[in-house]
């Protein structure tokens, strides 16, 4: 792995970075608007680890803070499938346009 | 051109080109299997990093449990073989061109740096091992992370009663 420079992997994960937003901004249903945010936590999780093994290999910080990014981000995915769930109960749909029950 | 880094180029394609289609795919269910191969990606983008344990926290997590609870969640509330509704042309206009400009912008930042002194990789298995980090995981030194261990065993506690309570609502259905 050392023959690949490290401002490789930043690319990569830039350029999946900008796809989630990409998809964020895009899509009106809510869960894949869930997955693109998923795809955004991935590409912060890969600057982790690779800053980790190529900066300070004789560390583990990196791994720490994408293992608990790994964490927050099952947490989100959860408690945000519940609230779309329950907002499909209400307005039938998933919609981000119909659910504007708070907005006047 | 050596074979890890041939190995590298085509992880990222197989990285990037799910990931793509997952944001751009008609249908919702093939979008959430693009998201599969796309974190499987990821997967090996860790296997070749030589952190094995994060790589196998990512395929049990995002793999096993959030693309599982995603389709789960396709089909309690979607029509799957349905096509998704296209986006208005101006917002898709607007969108790439978002994209690209933070794309563009963010490269020639990063080519600014593209002599960043890299330390030698040390070979996997004396730093990165299960072992050693499990041990400063649960370590109360300077630099253990127990704290934060704690704090995340509670955030998960709450997030699990949190989904039980929001989605065991038995309102009467909206007439």
């Amino acid at each position: 792995m050392t023959q690949v420079p490290l401002i490789h992997i930043l690319l990569l994960s830039t350029a999946l970075f900008f796809i989630g937003m990409y998809g964020l901004l895009t899509r009106r249903n809510l869960i894949t608007m869930l997955m693109s945010v998923e795809l955004i936590l991935n590409s912060v999780n890969i600057n982790f680890v690779a800053f980790n093994r190529y900066l300070y290999p004789d560390r583990l910080d990196g791994v720490f803070f994408s293992l608990f990014i790994v964490a927050i981000a099952a947490a989100e995915a959860a408690v945000a499938i519940a609230i779309i769930i329950n907002l499909y109960r209400n307005f039938r749909s998933i919609d981000v346009e119909s659910a504007d029950e708070m907005k006047y | 051109m050596s074979a890890s880094a041939v190995i590298f180029y085509i992880i990222s394609v197989a990285i990037l080109v799910p990931a793509l289609l997952a944001v751009t795919s008609k249908k919702i269910f093939r979008s959430a299997i693009w998201l599969l191969f796309s974190l499987t990606g990821i997967a090996g983008l860790y296997f070749w990093l030589q952190v094995e344990f994060v790589a196998a926290v990512q395929i049990v997590v995002y793999v096993g449990g959030i693309v599982v609870l995603i389709i789960f969640s396709i089909f309690l509330t979607q029509q799957s073989g349905k096509d998704l509704p296209a986006p208005a042309r101006v917002r898709t206009i607007f969108a790439v061109l978002a994209a690209c400009a933070g794309f563009i912008l963010t490269c020639a930042v990063l080519t600014g740096y593209s002599g960043l002194a890299t330390r030698a990789v040390i070979g996997s298995g004396t730093v990165g091992s299960v072992g050693n980090i499990g041990s400063q995981l649960l370590s109360t030194s300077e630099h253990g992370y127990v704290l934060p261990f704690e704090v995340i065993s509670i955030l998960l506690l709450a997030a699990m009663v949190g989904c039980i309570v929001i989605a065991i609502q038995h309102k009467p259905e909206r007439q």
